[in-house]
C-alpha cells in the first residue's frame, strides 16, 4: 500500500509540475517548488529500478533518453533519424558497448522520472548537472559547459533582471535549470512555463512574454538565427556542465560511461562531435568554451 | 501569400512521418474506443441498478476518472506502475489503458443518462401491450437509448482522438510530437515552419474527426 501511495504521490507531483506549465504566473512557481520537494522526499525512500551494465550488454540494446525536438543537441531529421551532439555521443556509446541504441524521446520535465522508473538506462538529453538533480540521479563526467542566458526582442532588450517590470512575464521551459534558478534567485519575476522547447519558442515569437530564459547555448543560437532578437544577458548564474545521467546507484553503468568519456578525450572525440553537429549553430568561436574533453573542466 | 514554411513537409519523409504520427494517435484512440463502448454500456447498465453498493462503486469510479486530468492518469499508469510494481508498460499500452478507463467512465455516464431519459410510460405502455420484460428492453428501450447515444458518443470519440496529443508526455511519438520535431529540425532554414506544420496538423485532426461528425448527423437524421 505504501508503495502504491508513493507511486501515486510522485506521479501526481510530476504531473502537477508539468500541467502547471501552460498557466504561468507567480502562484504556480510555489506550487511547482512544493511538488519538487515532495518528489525528492518520496524518492529517497523508494529504490530506483535499473539495469546493470551486464544486463544491458546481454540484452543487446541500450535505451537512451534524448530530446527529439532540440536541434542541434537531439532532434529528428527529415528521414526520421535521430541526430545532434547528444545523439552523436549516444551512437558512439552504443558502438563501444557493442549494443544497438534504442532512442527514447523525452521531455525536459520527465527526464528524471524516466531514469528512476527504469524506462531508460541513460539520459543524454542536454542534462545540466545540479545538486538537486544529483540527489535523484547519478551524473557521469561532463561533456559540455553551459550557463544561463536571457534573450529578448530588439524592441525591448532585457540586460538585467534586477528591475523587472512586474507586469512582464519570463518564458521558461518546465523542469529546466533556468526555471529553478529564477524561482530561487528572482522569486518576484512571474514565470510563464511551457512543456516543450517548441511551445516556448512560439510563445516568445508571439510576444506572450517579455523574454525567454534558457541555457546560454540555446539563446545564443536562437539570436544568431532569428533576426530581431538579442541576448541581453549571456551568462546568468554559475557556469554549469552537461553530463550523462544514470539511475541512482547504477554504478556499473556509471563507471563504464566515465571510462568511455576519459578514453574519448584522448582522441578529442567531443571536438569532432562539435564540428559535426554544433558548428553550424554556434560557429567555431565557441568550440573551446563549450566543449569539455575527457570530463576535465577548467 | 505569407511564408508558411510548408516546404519542410516535402523534405525527406516528413509527410509520411506526420501521417505515421496521425496513425499512432488514431490507433490508440480507436482501440480505446472499441474497448470503451462495450465496457461503457455495461457500466451504464450497472449504474442504473438499485443496489447501493454497485451504485456507490460505479459512482466513485466515474468521479475519480472524471476529476483526474488525463495527463495525471497517464503519469500514474506509465511511471507510477513502474515505481510501485516494477512493471514496464510501454507508452502506447499505458495510453490505451488510460483512454479506455476514461472512455468507459464517460461512455457509462452517457448510457446511464440515456437509459433514465426514457420516460416511464414507455415501460408501462409496453407492459400494457403484454410484452415481457426482455421484450420491453429489446424492442422498446434499447432502440431508443441507442438513438439518443449516437451524437453523444461521437462527441466523446472525437474528444478522445484530440486528447491523444497528451501522450507525447510519456514518450509516444504521435502527430503533434512529429510536428514539433519537424519544426525544430528546420528551425534555422524555415523559421516560419511552425505555422504551416501546425496548420497541417489541424487539417489532419479535422480529416480524422469530420467523417465521424458526418456519420453522426446522418444517423441522427435517419433515426430522429
Amino acid at each position: 500500500m505504501k508503495r502504491f501511495r508513493t507511486a501515486l504521490i510522485s506521479a501526481l507531483s510530476v504531473a502537477l509540475a508539468v500541467s502547471a506549465a501552460g498557466c504561468g504566473g507567480a502562484a504556480d512557481s510555489t506550487d511547482v517548488q512544493n511538488a519538487d520537494n515532495q518528489t525528492a522526499e518520496e524518492q529517497t525512500e523508494s529504490d530506483s529500478v535499473y539495469r546493470t551494465l551486464d544486463e544491458i550488454v546481454e540484452s543487446g540494446s541500450i535505451n537512451i533518453g534524448v530530446f527529439s525536438d532540440k536541434n542541434p543537441f537531439g532532434y529528428v531529421d527529415e528521414n526520421g533519424e535521430y541526430q545532434g551532439y547528444d545523439v552523436y555521443f549516444a551512437k558512439r556509446i552504443g558502438e563501444d558497448l557493442g549494443v544497438d541504441v534504442n532512442f527514447v524521446s523525452t521531455e525536459a520535465a520527465n527526464r528524471i522520472e524516466y531514469l528512476q522508473t527504469g524506462k531508460v538506462d541513460l539520459i543524454l538529453a542536454n542534462f545540466t548537472v545540479t545538486d538537486e538533480r544529483a540527489e535523484e540521479v547519478d551524473f557521469a563526467l561532463p561533456y559540455m559547459n553551459v550557463a544561463l542566458g536571457v534573450v529578448s526582442p530588439d524592441s525591448n532588450v532585457i540586460t538585467t533582471l534586477d528591475d523587472w517590470n512586474p507586469d512582464d512575464q519570463m518564458i521558461v521551459i518546465s523542469g529546466t535549470t533556468a526555471e529553478t534558478y529564477l524561482i530561487e534567485n528572482y522569486p518576484d519575476i512571474p514565470l510563464q512555463k511551457y512543456d516543450s522547447y517548441a511551445t516556448a519558442k512560439n510563445a516568445l515569437e508571439n510576444g506572450n512574454g517579455a523574454a525567454w530564459a534558457n541555457d546560454n547555448t540555446e539563446v545564443i543560437a536562437y539570436a544568431l538565427q532569428n533576426e530581431g532578437y538579442t541576448v541581453g544577458i549571456s551568462t546568468l548564474g554559475s557556469q554549469d556542465t552537461i553530463a550523462p545521467a544514470v539511475a541512482k546507484g547504477n554504478e556499473t553503468l556509471l563507471n563504464r560511461i566515465n571510462e568511455e568519456i576519459k578514453a574519448l578525450g584522448e582522441e578529442n572525440f567531443f571536438h569532432a562531435d562539435y564540428e559535426a553537429t554544433l558548428v553550424d549553430t554556434y560557429g567555431l568561436d565557441y568550440e573551446d568554451s563549450l566543449v569539455v574533453e575527457g570530463g576535465v573542466t577548467e | 501569400m505569407p511564408d508558411l514554411g510548408l516546404e519542410v513537409l516535402f523534405k525527406g519523409k516528413n509527410m509520411i512521418r506526420l501521417l505515421g504520427g496521425l496513425w499512432a494517435a488514431l490507433k490508440i484512440s480507436l482501440i480505446s474506443v472499441a474497448l470503451s463502448i462495450p465496457l461503457g454500456i455495461l457500466l451504464g447498465i450497472l449504474m442504473v441498478r438499485k443496489e447501493v453498493v454497485i451504485r456507490a462503486v460505479t459512482r466513485i469510479y466515474l468521479e475519480f476518472i472524471r476529476i483526474m486530468p488525463q495527463l495525471v492518469l497517464l503519469f500514474i499508469v506509465f511511471f507510477g506502475s513502474a515505481r510501485a510494481f516494477g512493471s514496464d508498460i510501454s507508452g502506447e499500452l499505458s495510453s490505451v489503458i488510460v483512454f479506455t478507463l476514461w472512455g468507459t467512465a464517460e461512455m457509462g455516464d452517457l448510457v446511464r443518462g440515456a437509459i433514465i431519459s426514457i420516460p416511464k410510460h414507455q415501460y408501462e405502455s409496453s407492459a400494457a401491450l403484454g410484452l415481457k420484460n426482455s421484450q420491453t428492453y429489446f424492442y422498446i428501450i434499447i432502440p431508443q437509448t441507442v438513438r439518443r447515444l449516437i451524437p453523444l458518443s461521437v462527441n466523446l470519440i472525437t474528444r478522445m482522438i484530440k486528447t491523444t496529443s497528451l501522450v507525447l508526455m510519456i514518450g509516444v511519438v504521435e502527430v503533434t510530437k512529429v510536428a514539433q520535431q519537424i519544426i525544430e529540425a528546420n528551425r534555422m532554414t524555415s523559421p516560419n515552419a511552425a505555422f504551416g506544420v501546425y496548420l497541417t496538423v489541424f487539417l489532419l485532426y479535422f480529416i480524422a474527426c469530420w467523417p465521424l461528425s458526418l456519420l453522426a448527423r446522418h444517423l441522427e437524421r435517419k433515426w430522429g
